[in-house]
């Protein structure tokens, strides 16, 4: 029995003529300590697919099943990343952290969860900020706040929605890694919804491209045989990295280039005569 | 801080200026000075000119009813500055200068009068309340400044009614998609009232439930008004911002499994205050606003009755009275709304300056 398995998905949104299929027949398994990357264009319903897996919303068909229960509602054993972190701007780091962590552990003392606090954002190393509020964090400092968030719950399973979207390649290439190191620790279930496929590569056992939406489906898993710890500047010249790096890609292009032709042929133009305005104006 | 100017000011008399700030000290108090003298300065060519106008048609009518020289001992009258004979009109920047050194006389005196008294009945009230008897109280006049302090506690006492009632209806109807239909149709009818027809619905009810009370309850009837008139933009905003939290907030609750209480507590409204603030900011404008029209409707003491009596009085000097008082409004409503617009920076988690 697998992990996480999501059977026969379907999300529609709006009813009647408006009535979009978003996701369809979206199957999908992840095993205990895997870290599973899916792959795709923005707006491909890749965050509908996590909103499905964290329980924020329901499928309207087919189950998501956890540890073999179906998932109801949200769980502690599911941290989420956001991805726009989605902090609470009117806390510190420190509060913002220990909100969470005092859900998960309610019958911790004050004193426990504060050390649980102060332990993980020494982790994600924002102790000098642990009393700033998001708004003087630079956006790589809030989104290591919702990693601390996030993994201070001690959840099972960590799920990422585009967690590093939004940041300046340098910046995401460090937080890569301290994820990675911290998934390595304890070896938690990972699930990272990304839009770069060499970060997939870099940080997954597997890559799932998702065909993009409406009727955004899987499409087929990538292994990635890349023995870990992965070095990034060796990865380049890899033969096996730049191997799987261009199947994905190619596999991408293609599902574009098709979306791409289906669009152009849906909006054929009329084939009118121009007006000739000589001689009208005197 | 609501008050960035006075730093600038302060900033000049200690020598603090920097010279690259002379052009933004031009700006934001040389600019904001020669605005006020050339107000004042057309003021006191309009009240000049209204003066004269008023002048010559009281003396084109003495000419008319009684003759000329009635009309010559008329002109002689006004240009004497006799206060009988002053034509009513507009008051001068002066004369109204003067009126408010007046009433400040005036309010140094009643504040004597009124320790003397204070001293003189000390031993008699002792021993009244000792006997159990009511202590004797002064019930003389009250000076401008008392009628101030009246003004300002009939507002805070209004605007502390609006709070109490609108903040938790708001989080309310924000809440629950059911109670916000239900409540819509009583908002959008009752925003628009005017505040004398508010003023009359609460005398309406506040007469017969105090049937019984022999106290004036004229500051009751003036404070409700006051704080049912100005609560509709707290109760709006309030319903606004706690019904349009960022998603993702509410998102960050469910993922967390915030109880209910925790999620309204810690959630909905720490985002919503700003929404909640600007409301509570207009609802005290609004009320400092209507508080004259309520006062001098209700007789209840303050400035709006300050300006009525004075009206309804017609002396000489009565105008200027009216204009003193009317300055008097609007810069205490100026500070007013500072006053809140610091406390809203100071509550708010986003502090970029709100206006």
């Amino acid at each position: 029995m697998a992990y996480l398995e999501l059977n026969n998905i379907y999300k529609t949104y709006g009813q009647g003529d408006t009535e979009t299929e978003v996701l369809s027949n979206i199957n999908l398994s992840i095993e205990e300590g895997e870290f599973v990357a899916i792959v795709g264009f923005t707006g491909s319903g890749k965050t509908t697919l996590v909103n499905l897996i964290n329980g924020l919303i329901e499928p309207s068909k087919g189950e998501v099943l956890f540890k073999g229960q179906p998932v109801q509602g949200t769980s502690h054993e599911r941290g989420v990343i956001f991805q726009n972190y989605s902090l609470l701007p009117w806390l510190t780091v420190g509060q913002n952290v220990y909100m969470a962590v005092k859900e998960a552990f309610p019958k911790k003392s004050k004193k426990e969860l504060n050390e649980i606090v102060a332990n993980y954002v020494e982790m994600v190393s924002l102790t000098p900020a642990i009393n700033k509020r998001p708004k003087e964090l630079s956006g790589g400092m809030r989104q290591r706040v919702a990693v601390a968030r996030a993994l201070a719950m001690k959840p099972e399973m960590i799920i990422m929605d585009e967690p590093l979207g939004a940041l300046d390649a340098l910046t995401r290439g460090n937080l890569q890694d301290e994820i990675l190191n911290i998934w390595e620790q304890d070896k938690r279930t990972a699930l990272l919804i990304t839009n770069d496929v060499d970060e997939g590569i870099y940080m997954a056992d597997r890559i799932i491209p998702l065909r993009p939406g409406p009727n955004a489906t899987l499409g087929p898993e990538f292994k990635i045989d890349i023995e870990r710890p992965r070095d990034k500047t060796e990865l380049n010249d890899d033969a096996n990295f730049k191997e799987t790096r261009n199947a994905i890609i190619e596999y991408l292009m293609d599902i574009g280039n098709e979306r791409k032709s289906e669009a152009q042929e849906a909006y054929v133009l009329p084939e009118l005569e121009p007006k000739s305005f000589i001689g009208r104006f005197k | 801080m609501g008050l960035g100017f006075l730093g600038t000011i302060k900033d000049l008399f200690t020598g603090k200026l920097e010279k690259e700030d002379f052009i933004s000290f031009l700006r934001k108090v040389v600019v904001p000075l020669a605005s006020i003298l050339l107000f004042i300065g057309l003021w006191h060519m309009g009240s000049q000119s209204l003066y004269n106008i008023e002048a010559e048609f009281k003396i084109e009518k003495a000419l008319e009813d009684q003759g000329p020289a009635a009309a010559e001992a008329l002109r002689e009258c006004i240009a004497s500055g006799e206060s009988g004979c002053q034509p009513n009109t507009l008051p001068s920047p002066s004369q109204v200068w003067a009126s408010y050194q007046s009433l400040l006389r005036d309010h140094n005196i009643i504040s004597a009068d009124k320790a003397a008294f204070i001293e003189k009945t000390a031993v008699l009230n002792e021993k009244r309340i000792a006997e159990g008897k009511e202590p004797i109280t002064y019930t003389g006049r009250p000076s401008f400044v008392d009628q101030i302090f009246r003004s300002l506690k009939t507002v805070f006492a209004g605007f502390l009614l609006a709070l109490l009632i609108a903040v938790p209806l708001g989080i309310f109807i924000g809440l629950s998609p059911t109670l916000k239909s239900a409540f819509n149709w009583f908002i959008q009818i009752f925003k628009p009232v005017s505040p004398v027809v508010w003023y009359l619905l609460v005398f309406m009810i506040v007469k017969t439930v105090l049937i019984d009370s022999n106290e004036d309850s004229s500051f009751t009837i003036s404070f409700i008004s006051v704080g049912l008139c100005s609560m509709w933009a707290t109760l709006v905003n309030t319903a606004m911002g706690v019904s349009s939290v960022d998603k993702d907030y509410i998102n960050v609750a469910k993922v967390l499994k915030l109880g209910s209480f925790q999620k309204i507590f810690k959630v909905v409204l720490p985002s919503s205050l700003p929404l909640i603030f600007t409301g509570l900011k207009i609802t005290l404008s609004v009320a400092w606003m209507v508080l004259i029209a309520i006062e001098l409707l209700a007789q209840s003491p303050g400035l709006g009755l300050f300006v009525w009596e004075e009206f309804q009085n017609g002396a000489n000097d009565s105008n200027a009275k009216i204009i003193v008082a009317m300055f008097v409004i609007g810069i205490i409503g100026f500070l007013l709304d500072r006053l809140m617009l610091t406390i809203q920076n100071w509550v708010s988690f986003d502090k970029t300056d709100a206006i």
